[in-house]
């Protein structure tokens, strides 16, 4: 999953829990019906999981584009900085 | 990051979060409603009014409860205890309670009924004081919701009145 589809998967599980939950309390309050209100929201988790849990291939439309390692050996490699030691001053006795 | 079980812990944690807010909001919309029940209680006959050897009155009547307990009932109503109590002052006391008849109303249909009945549980008295004895009736109900508080109320019927002899 590239950077756009984490996104994307996080929103869209925020915002179809939200708009299930608004659905099924609605339907269970018009209909008198507490299992009503439960059946539509378990149905809606189930369908949110499923939608953007998996890593489906529309997740991964924009991947990341890596330079060529032809490319790359044209620029120097960033080399690990040494750990800076602090010295001590020398006192005099 | 971002790995499978990564969002599926996301999705379960929020799910169950929003499934809280709408528990809560069942729970409130039962306070949107104010109820009306109704009920009756005669008491058609005194079957046997006695003092025990250990000096308490006891006292076995018929009872016609009717009662329509319909609007108690909302969509986020598991279901309805109810039971009917006499209540009486003696100089001891200032209040007794006793319980004569109870009763679990699973659903709204049956919340609405009539029922001949002797009291169920029995009618003692603490001492010797129910000859002539004015009591009333009161119809306690407790209303169990599927989610939130459960809450309860009553109805008091006025004006009943023991023998004067025991019988």
């Amino acid at each position: 999953m590239d950077w756009q589809g984490q996104k994307l998967a996080e929103q869209m599980m925020q915002i179809m829990l939200v708009a299930f939950a608004v659905v099924a309390f609605l339907t269970g309050y018009v209909m008198e019906s507490f299992r009503m209100m439960m059946l539509v929201y378990a149905c809606g988790v189930v369908l949110t999981t499923l939608i953007t849990v998996p890593n489906w291939p529309f997740f991964n439309r924009h991947p990341l584009k890596w330079l060529d390692p032809s490319v790359a050996e044209k620029y120097p490699k960033p080399q690990p900085q040494e750990p800076v030691v602090l010295k001590k001053k020398p006192t005099k006795k | 990051m971002h790995s499978f079980g990564y969002r599926a812990n996301a999705l379960v944690t929020f799910a169950a979060t929003i499934l809280a807010i709408i528990c809560a909001l069942a729970s409130f919309s039962d306070t949107l409603k104010s109820p009306s029940p109704m009920a009756q209680v005669q008491v058609l006959s005194i079957n046997w009014f006695q003092n025990q050897p250990n000096g308490n009155d006891e006292v076995s009547m018929t009872l016609n409860i009717s009662a329509d307990l319909q609007s108690l009932f909302t969509w986020n109503t598991k279901q309805v205890f109810v039971f009917l109590a006499a209540e009486y002052e003696t100089p001891k006391n200032s209040l007794n309670q006793i319980s004569l008849w109870d009763s679990i109303i699973p659903s709204k249909a049956s919340a609405k009924f009539q029922i001949h009945t002797s009291n169920k549980y029995r009618f003692v008295d603490q001492g010797s004081n129910l000859r002539g004895k004015e009591f009333n009736l009161t119809l306690h109900w407790h209303v169990m919701p599927k989610t939130g508080k459960m809450f309860a109320n009553k109805l008091v019927m006025f004006g009943y009145r023991l023998p004067q002899e025991y019988r």
